[in-house]
């Protein structure tokens, strides 16, 4: 696993309170890790930070499983 | 209307000097304090460095992280002391209808730490940075709210404020929920943390703190001569009320009735008090008729007496003019004199020190009261606690705004 990969993990684990060892690509934020709305814009938030990358409101919708908010953040991280 | 008794049967605290009721009660009576230097936030450049701070605070056993972090420091307090309560209780509201449980639990300020966090994120970072639990972390009525989520109670919610009345206004309405039907057991009492950057200095800019930041512990004198504003603190209290006949089926071991409430307002200035008692001489009066009990009944009153020069000889006024001669006779105390001031949780800390003294039969004292003040007069029980037979008592609070509350107990008449 790379290093982006790895820290959205922890970041999620941290902010969703969820064993980190359950976490992966396919995991969902709502169903398997009970995330509700506000959870997810404090989610987001969070990696928007850590990774300087904005994450507008219709892409935040999208962004359901760890895999979809891995594969964002590396399209979209330094550029 | 008919209407139905209310007694006390669970009761959970949150204060500078204890977490645990029976702990708590031993200390006040020992005549120890709870206030100390604040170490929360840096208050070197404050007037006022010094609190009744709930040290070490953890929430570890009572709720999950997250779960804690959704939840402002004051909402916190109420969430702990409302689970100790209802464990204090033995209740299991599994087995109860939760349309007949509800939750009334006031707060002055609500969750002023939260409001200050994301302020500086607004201002350093902008608003995209705000946290999306802002609004529900801050907002006063966040712990009865949380309360009733935490135990499925679906019957009367609502939070009170009216500033350091709020949490006997608040066992004041829940025990009318009861009183007239619409409910059968109330979570209620009050929940503060305004110990922050903008609460100690807000107070201190109005000459309200006591600036004896020397000796913290000697800093809370009500009713003394030397008295110079109240000391800030934070906490929560909550009770268990319940119908009587609902209690007893149930077998519950029963502290006390909430027998009489009476609330009124000053009309007068919004925060100093009427020097002639009269707004507060009235929700008293109210609350004792309201009881059905006689003034020359009363053996203890739990004071506001916050220790501000003007409020405690307003107070003492009051009690004259309800009680005449017997003023004299009976016992007051102020236990802000050992806790501070919880400000909108400080009627529920005292609700339950006055239900513990009609339990244990037993007036906490008023510490710091060294130098009788000529204009405070009466008993205030100085140093040391008093046995005494305690089968009626009251427990006053006033806010700013000239909100007053009274709340009447009495020990259960089998």
């Amino acid at each position: 696993m790379d290093s982006i990969e790895e820290k959205v993990k922890d970041i999620i684990a941290q902010e969703l309170d969820a064993p980190r060892d359950q976490i992966n690509d396919s995991t969902h934020f709502i169903n398997d890790l009970g995330a509700d709305s506000l959870d997810m814009v404090e989610l987001v938030m969070r990696l928007e930070e850590e990774f300087g990358v904005h994450v507008p409101e219709d892409a935040t919708d999208k962004i359901q499983t760890v895999g979809e908010a891995i594969e964002y953040i590396k399209q979209h991280a330094g550029s | 209307m008919q209407r139905r008794r209310v007694v006390v049967t669970g009761l959970g605290v949150v204060t500078s000097l204890s977490r645990q009721v029976d702990d708590l009660w031993q200390r006040i009576c020992r005549g120890e304090s709870g206030i100390g230097p604040i170490t929360v936030f840096d208050a070197s450049q404050f007037p006022v460095r010094f609190a009744g701070e709930v040290r070490n605070w953890s929430t570890e056993g009572y709720l999950s992280n997250k779960e804690a972090r959704r939840l402002d420091r004051f909402c916190q307090f109420a969430m702990v002391a409302g689970i100790d309560a209802v464990r204090d209780a033995g209740i299991d509201f599994q087995q109860c209808d939760s349309y007949r449980c509800g939750v009334i639990v006031g707060s002055g300020i609500g969750g002023l730490n939260e409001i200050e966090t994301q302020h500086e994120r607004l201002l350093t970072k902008g608003p995209e940075r705000v946290s999306a639990f802002t609004i529900p972390k801050l907002m006063v009525n966040a712990a009865a709210g949380q309360l009733s989520i935490h135990f499925g109670l679906r019957g009367p919610n609502a939070a009170v404020a009216s500033a350091c009345a709020s949490a006997s206004h608040a066992i004041g309405e829940a025990f009318q929920a009861i009183r007239y039907g619409e409910a059968e057991v109330m979570l209620t009492g009050g929940s503060e943390a305004a110990l922050t950057p903008m609460g100690i200095a807000g107070f201190a800019q109005m000459r309200a703190l006591s600036e004896r930041n020397d000796e913290p512990t000697r800093a809370s004198r009500p009713f003394d001569k030397d008295r110079d504003g109240f000391v800030l603190a934070e906490g929560a209290a909550v009770l268990v009320l319940e119908e009587l006949e609902f209690a007893r089926a149930r077998g519950a071991r029963i502290y006390a009735e909430l027998a009489g409430y009476g609330a009124s307002a000053d009309a007068g200035h919004i925060t100093q008090p009427d020097q002639s008692g009269q707004g507060p001489s009235h929700a008293m009066l109210r609350a004792i008729q309201d009881a059905g009990v006689a003034p020359e009944q009363m053996d203890y009153i739990n004071a506001h007496g916050t220790a501000t020069p003007l409020g405690d000889v307003a107070e003492t006024n009051a009690i004259k003019r309800v009680f005449g001669q017997h003023a004299y006779r009976l016992n007051v105390s102020s236990t802000k004199s050992q806790l501070g001031h919880l400000l909108g949780a400080s009627g529920a800390v005292e609700a339950v020190l006055t239900v513990l003294a009609i339990h244990h039969q037993t007036v906490p004292p008023t510490i710091n009261l060294e130098t009788p003040d000529p204009d405070c007069d009466l008993n205030y029980t100085p140093l040391e606690p008093v046995k005494r037979p305690v089968r009626v008592a009251m427990s006053n609070s006033f806010g700013f705004g000239g909100h007053n509350a009274s709340l009447v107990f009495r020990a259960l008449e089998t």
